[in-house]
């Protein structure tokens, strides 16, 4: 419904996105003009006129949901005038690929207008592009740092900060003993820790001031107010996490009460950011792929597809790309769907755990999710850090059987055939245990009550805060990077796209139900193709690729439909003409951090145990949120 | 019936009465305290980061820890004993987790899940990531692997319950929990311009006069490099002949050689008196 909307306000002679980026340079001369760097697309705008270019793209070209927005510092590379830089990626909701606009600013003094008022979704991600590179957003409602804490020594992604443990510019170093032997990194330090203080640091006046700003304007301590009548209620500030066992992680929810209704709640981040993307910037673009693991650590085949998609997409530029064979494609999908199931098992058992059935359904979900990391387990070699995928294709062909060498802890010795054992799990055990697990759960009373009517997410919000995956299909919009924006070979493949109606929490629940039943008809599809392509390479060319490719020139944006929602890789390869081996820019845009912009106003209204189960039907992952 | 003297319990050899003998097992009580407590360590409901998940597999019920009395995971810190750091520590992190440890009351455990809690791991070098847990909270078992599995992690737990059982009541060095009087809690962090360890202030105020008068400050000259040999074979062996010369150009001191020398003879007198019971 929202979709024929969206697509009636577009102009009509504007479809594709060549016609609407002639659109928009024909409207603003001047102002828009496009980006003609090599290996880059899309359209730069003048910085003071961002906001009215924006909301023609909104408003007259249908590209009114806004996924990424992140920045880019290019010290050295471009003008001193305009080195720093932002990206933005709008898309259709009937499908198609982004328009990306950039806009710059000189990086001594960068101030850019705030999108926020025209794309909600942009709260997060500028708050992080403040945080990490010192943008100044004119007219964010709430310009505070988000990963790091108030009052961090500078902007750690700018190119010119060091951190305490730099050692070269680049990997591979130059030598691995410098000086000829080796040395701990904390040796070199002189407090013997991961810390590094300014010349200029005053520890006479030292107070810690990390929190202050996230209580202003609160009133902290006993506000007694009237409420209706007689009834008088204390005003009280709750702290949630980092450390609550239904937070899903360090996850932190300053959440102000009245009486037991939630009136605000601001969610606080950072407790578990790692720093992936500056130390992605120094890797080289395969060390990142075991990276990319553990940013949502419960899919971690979704995340090296569409790290190796974008490196791919920057591949292909260069004169000798060789596609990806067909079986690599094949077993890429394979993995992709099998990681949805995994991921939907654990979400759901953690719902209902949040919802009071106390790991009951969890464990019964976790057996059937062993299966599957079983098989993980014997074709990546890992249980839940697969680092499966390479560019070019997949690290190794599927064994010939699976097997487990020793009797270790209560495990039994496995050895089964690797496609009968699949072929179990996909046509038999896992359908027999859905039908057993919504029997039991769906028309459930309780379940029924505590999810239906709570947390509710209009479809018209859920587009504006930019919403992805189950949450934004659970508010009926049937958004799906597969059909959007189709890639590997799920254009051959046939599934539907589940929606919800009133985009709860039951919503929700069903939506990730009825997805991994949409999984398991991909897997059934996938496994004749898996029988047909026995014996092909799993390599481009036939052989394992090279161990630093170079990388042409440019800028990728690789996403694919990971269980969470849209994953995109934003990667810019710069610095070098000929090519490079270390990625300039390495920026996630991550399903979880994006989703959390609804947390707030989905809970507004709410009582404080409901906030729990709202956060767990958005099924976040910390590992991805900050990164 | 002889009256009862408590010290004589510690005898094995004294007389039971004839109506009580098999129902009395006599053990010390540094034993029985470390039994019970080996069986019903109860772990923090705490996880960081992807060990987490496998912290929750090996509850879970294929791998299933309660099987050692580890099933009771509290989400409170007043009613665990054992925290199980299951990830990478941030800085932003560090300062929960030191207040989750204090208020975790005696005797308490530390158990370091995987490489990021052990020394950083993969993201040692990012400039919000802790190296190590160690760095502010004693640990007590470390598990590699990134993420451990979980039969590593049981490993971990049973080398836990083995450290738990060689730990003494009498001995008040072993355990600070035994000492007199409260333990000292660990200084919280504060959140400075970058973490500050409330220990090193000294240090970091030397560091920053270094900077105000303009030197080099932050940076730490290594040690020139010194290759450490270890003792060649052929030294010890002389030593136990009683050649203290000392072979390969390695000094060794004389006291040393003399307490080696007096080891390998007893060992040896040992093996022989075995020998000859045997035989």
């Amino acid at each position: 419904m929202t979709n024929e909307v969206a697509i009636e306000q577009t102009q009509n002679d504007v479809q594709t996105l060549d016609q609407a980026i002639d659109y928009l340079i024909k409207k603003y001369p001047n102002i828009v003009s496009k980006d003609t760097r090599e290996g880059y697309g899309g359209v730069i705008v003048d910085r003071n006129h961002l906001i009215d270019v924006a909301t023609t793209l909104r408003d007259e070209l249908g590209y009114n949901y806004l996924s990424s927005a992140t920045a880019v510092d290019y010290m050295g590379i471009a003008e001193p005038d305009s080195d720093m830089e932002m990206v933005y990626h709008a898309y259709r909701l009937s499908g198609g690929s982004a328009l990306v606009f950039k806009t710059q600013a000189p990086r001594d003094n960068p101030v850019i207008p705030s999108l926020v008022s025209v794309f909600p979704a942009t709260d997060f991600q500028e708050r992080e592009a403040y945080d990490l590179y010192g943008i100044q957003f004119e007219g964010h409602p709430n310009l505070k740092r988000i990963l790091l804490w108030e009052g961090f020594y500078g902007h750690p992604m700018r190119k010119d900060w060091k951190e305490a443990y730099y050692e070269e510019e680049h990997k591979p170093f130059s030598s691995r003993w410098p000086g000829g032997y080796v040395h701990r990194a904390e040796e070199r330090n002189p407090y013997g820790k991961n810390v590094k203080y300014p010349a200029d640091f005053d520890l006479s006046r030292l107070t810690d001031i990390s929190e202050e700003s996230l209580y202003a304007g609160l009133g902290l301590g006993v506000d007694v107010q009237s409420l209706g009548g007689e009834m008088r209620t204390d005003r009280l500030v709750v702290n949630m996490g980092p450390h609550h066992p239904s937070t899903h992680g360090v996850f932190r929810m300053v959440i102000t009460l009245n009486g037991e209704t939630i009136e605000t709640l601001e969610p606080v981040m950072g407790y578990l950011h790692r720093n992936h993307e500056k130390i992605g910037e120094r890797n080289t673009y395969l060390q990142n792929i075991p990276f990319t693991d553990r940013l949502d650590y419960l899919s971690s085949m979704g995340n090296n597809l569409g790290y190796v998609l974008g490196v791919e997409q920057l591949m292909a530029l260069g004169s000798r790309y060789i596609p990806v064979p067909y079986r690599a494609e094949v077993i890429r999908v394979l993995m992709a769907e099998l990681t949805r199931i995994v991921n939907h098992l654990w979400s759901i058992g953690f719902l209902l755990n949040d919802l009071g059935a106390f790991f009951t359904p969890m464990l019964y979900a976790n057996n059937e999710r062993e299966k599957i990391l079983d098989f993980f387990e014997a074709v990546a070699g890992s249980r839940l850090m697969c680092n499966y995928m390479r560019f070019g294709g997949v690290f190794k062909d599927l064994p010939e059987r699976i097997k487990s060498v020793a009797n270790l802890v209560n495990d039994r010795v496995r050895d089964f055939n690797t496609m009968e054992y699949l072929t179990d799990i996909i046509t038999e055990r896992l359908p027999r245990f859905l039908d057993e697990y919504e029997y039991y759960l769906s028309e459930n009373e309780i379940i029924k009550s505590r999810c239906i009517g709570v947390g509710v997410l209009p479809p018209d919000m859920a587009i504006a805060y930019g919403a992805v995956g189950p949450l934004l299909r659970g508010s009926g919009i049937p958004y799906d990077v597969r059909r959007a924006e189709p890639y590997s070979i799920y254009p051959e493949l046939d599934f539907d796209i589940p929606t919800g109606e009133n985009g709860d929490i039951y919503d929700r629940y069903l939506v990730r139900m009825r997805e991994m039943r949409e999984s398991l008809r991909i897997l059934r599809q996938i496994l004749p193709r898996l029988e047909a392509t026995k014996g092909q390479e799993v390599w481009a060319g036939g052989k394992q690729g090279a161990y630093s490719p170079r990388i042409p020139v440019g800028e990728a944006y690789g996403r694919v439909e990971n269980p969470k929602g849209e994953l995109g890789y934003y990667i810019v390869s710069a610095g070098d003409p000929k090519g490079t081996q270390n990625p300039w820019r390495y920026h996630i845009r991550a399903p979880s951090f994006t989703n959390l912009t609804c947390l707030g106003p989905m809970s507004k209204g709410h009582k404080v145990a409901d906030v729990v189960t709202v956060l767990g039907s958005i099924d976040i992952v910390l590992g991805e949120t900050d990164r | 019936m002889a009256e009862l003297n408590l010290n004589d319990l510690h005898d094995t050899e004294f007389p039971l009465p004839e109506g009580l003998q098999g129902n009395f097992a006599i053990t010390s009580l540094s034993k029985i305290y470390n039994w019970s407590r080996r069986n019903s360590m109860w772990p923090l409901l705490f996880g960081l980061a992807c060990c987490a998940i496998e912290m929750i597999g090996t509850a879970a019920s294929r791998f299933d820890f309660s099987r050692f009395g580890m099933e009771v995971m509290r989400g409170s810190p007043r009613q665990s004993d054992l925290m199980i750091v299951s990830g990478t520590v941030t800085k932003k992190m560090i300062v929960p987790i030191v207040r989750l440890y204090n208020q975790m009351p005696e005797p308490k455990y530390v158990l370091a899940m995987g490489a990021c809690a052990s020394g950083g791991g993969p993201f040692k070098e990012g400039y919000n990531v802790v190296s190590g847990v160690d760095k502010y909270l004693p640990v007590d078992v470390y598990i590699p692997g990134c993420p451990p599995t979980p039969q590593a992690l049981l490993n971990g737990l049973i080398a836990l319950q083995l450290k738990i059982d060689g730990q003494s009541l009498a001995n008040k060095d072993d355990v600070p929990w035994y000492g007199v009087g409260p333990s000292e809690p660990t200084p919280i962090p504060i959140l400075g311009p970058d973490i500050i360890d409330p220990r090193q202030m000294d240090l970091i105020r030397r560091q920053t006069e270094l900077a105000a008068k303009g030197l080099p400050y932050g940076v730490r000259e290594l040690p020139p490099f010194q290759l450490k040999r270890s003792a060649p074979k052929k030294a010890l062996a002389s030593a136990t002949t009683g050649d203290t010369g000392g072979g390969g150009g390695v000094e060794r001191d004389a006291a040393a050689l003399e307490i080696i020398k007096r080891k390998r003879m007893e060992a040896l007198a040992r093996k022989k008196a075995r020998e000859a019971v045997t035989a």
